[in-house]
């Protein structure tokens, strides 16, 4: 009954975009407004970094030079792969540990009863926040970045991982239970591949949680990095580079996203399209 | 020596609001070969019923035994299909029907050669290697029995295995059902709370009424399979259904 009324609403609210991206011909203009809005976004940054008359902020055309000038010296190449390297660490060393545990929590309420009431804890707690202690125990090192990282993809991963046990279709587990499946084969079989939708939700939150602690970390304290390159920079006014790093950042996190996104489609193809 | 024996059966569920009695000191026996259905308003405990000879739930008190065992678990000798189809939707249809034969360690070429009997049997040959969501409910029923039939179960659970799909392609269903039980006969346990339904499929239809959950009359249906148009729309049909039609609505 709910259903069938709130069925109108829903459709006068969908219908602008809906029919756009019904057909194909809407598909494809979809498309060249993203081309359209770039330029336009590149046309105003360029309009009022010149109409502010502010040396400080740069139009593109600074931060296209200074990017150029960061590939020639090199320094940005390192720069990237020690940032590239810390994020990729941290997170695959989390989200490695947070499989396993959110498995065994929504599987063993033992686990569940010894792992929740930390997890929910910490999770309040921005990573950030513990910075300044791990600094001072762990030192400034890659292994405190690492930590803090690890830490955040952790958090964000296990809690997704935990619900998707939670939520696996009892339907589905008696209906192995029935063809003669034990515990371990239906863990196995039937919870593993069910919560794999769940898992890859809290992977692409927990690589978001990477980078943003990672960028935090290395603006504290670091030798090398893309946050210690921004910093530098700020020292020196060079806002120009601080874009690069901006830039950079947001690029490297969009991809592995993407890839992210490439995987969970590729692995989780069965599933009904809402 | 009946296959199913359901003996003094009560099971009672503790909730929050306090006790429910689902079933009341029950017994049914039920022969090799016969197909049963079980008709009754919902809470006439006719699912706790089908649970308890599944092995998914246990009894609160009294016995339930299959082939003279008394029930301790699920098991391969008890198909069941749910309502709700329950494919597992990252599989084929091919492999949804191997499950159950991989558990039994049955070689690959022989589960490959037995799942497709059973997908040819149910009509589904041609969709071997489509995932669940690009079948439509009747296919995917349809995928479930083959699944269940495949593990060559003694007993085959239907919880209301054709309530969520349209009328035309219910009794479309029901025809293609029976069709499959009369190539490789099993003992058939069905619930439904359809009338019609329940006297077309059945050799005995057991009436249920609920709160407490009982058997208040068996109704047998002395009407020969195959049956058909002619049987459905014949007088001697319209009678026995309306007898499970009174049975159902207007018991005191």
């Amino acid at each position: 009954m709910t259903d069938r009324k709130a069925e109108p609403e829903a459709l006068t609210m969908a219908t602008p975009t809906a029919i756009a991206e019904d057909t194909e011909k809407g598909e494809r203009s979809l498309k060249g407004l993203y081309v359209i809005t770039f330029f336009l976004g590149i046309g105003i940054w360029t309009l009022s970094a010149v109409l502010s008359r502010n040396a400080l902020i740069p139009t593109p055309i600074d931060v296209v030079a200074s990017f150029a000038e960061l590939i020639a010296n090199g320094t940005l190449w390192g720069h990237t792969v020690t940032s590239l390297s810390r994020v990729t660490t941290g997170f695959l060393l989390g989200v490695a540990l947070a499989i396993p545990a959110g498995f065994l929590m929504g599987w063993y309420w033992l686990a569940r009863g010894l792992l929740e009431p930390w997890i929910q804890f910490f999770r309040t707690i921005p990573p950030l926040a513990l910075i300044p202690l791990v600094i001072v125990i762990l030192g400034i090192g890659e292994t405190a970045k690492i930590f803090v990282i690890f830490l955040a993809a952790f958090l964000s991963c296990v809690l997704a991982t935990f619900q998707g046990v939670r939520n696996v279709d009892i339907t589905l587990i008696n209906a192995a239970r029935v063809l003669g499946a034990k515990d371990f084969t239906i863990f196995t079989r039937v919870v593993i591949p069910a919560s794999t939708p769940f898992i890859f939700v809290g992977m692409r939150v927990a690589l978001g949680a990477s980078w943003a602690t990672l960028v935090a970390s290395e603006l504290i304290a670091a030798p090398t990095g893309l946050g210690r390159m921004m910093q530098q920079a700020a020292q020196f006014l060079q806002t120009d580079r601080i874009v690069v790093g901006i830039i950079m950042i947001g690029a490297l996190g969009f991809i592995m996203d993407r890839l992210l996104l490439l995987a969970e489609r590729r692995l989780t193809r069965w599933q009904e399209t809402r | 020596m009946p296959l199913i024996s359901i003996k003094n059966v009560t099971k009672v569920y503790n909730t929050e609001r306090g006790r429910t009695v689902s079933l009341d000191n029950v017994s049914l026996d039920v022969e090799q070969g016969e197909f049963i259905t079980l008709v009754g308003p919902s809470g006439c405990g006719k699912s706790t019923m089908l649970n308890l000879v599944g092995g998914l739930l246990m009894p609160t008190s009294g016995q339930v035994l299959v082939n003279d065992e008394p029930v301790k678990g699920p098991g391969p000798d008890r198909g069941v299909i749910f309502q709700q189809y329950a494919l597992f939707p990252w599989l084929t249809a091919q492999e949804n029907v191997e499950f159950g034969l991989r558990l039994q360690k049955v070689p690959k070429k022989e589960r490959a050669e037995r799942a497709m009997h059973y997908l040819s049997l149910v009509g589904l040959q041609d969709f071997a290697n489509a995932l669940p969501k690009e079948l439509s409910g009747g296919m995917k029923q349809r995928a479930a029995i083959a699944r269940a039939y495949a593990v060559h179960p003694s007993v085959l659970l239907m919880d209301e295995p054709f309530g969520a799909l349209d009328a035309l392609t219910r009794v479309q269903m029901q025809d293609d059902l029976l069709e499959t039980w009369e190539k490789e006969k099993r003992t058939v346990v069905f619930i439904t709370h359809d009338v019609d339904e329940a006297v077309y499929l059945a050799s005995r239809v057991v009436v249920m009424s609920p709160r407490p959950g009982r058997i208040s009359e068996i109704i047998d249906v002395p009407l020969a399979y195959p049956r058909g148009e002619e049987i459905r729309l014949s007088p001697e049909f319209a009678e026995i259904r309306a007898r499970v039609w009174r049975g159902v609505h207007h018991h005191e």
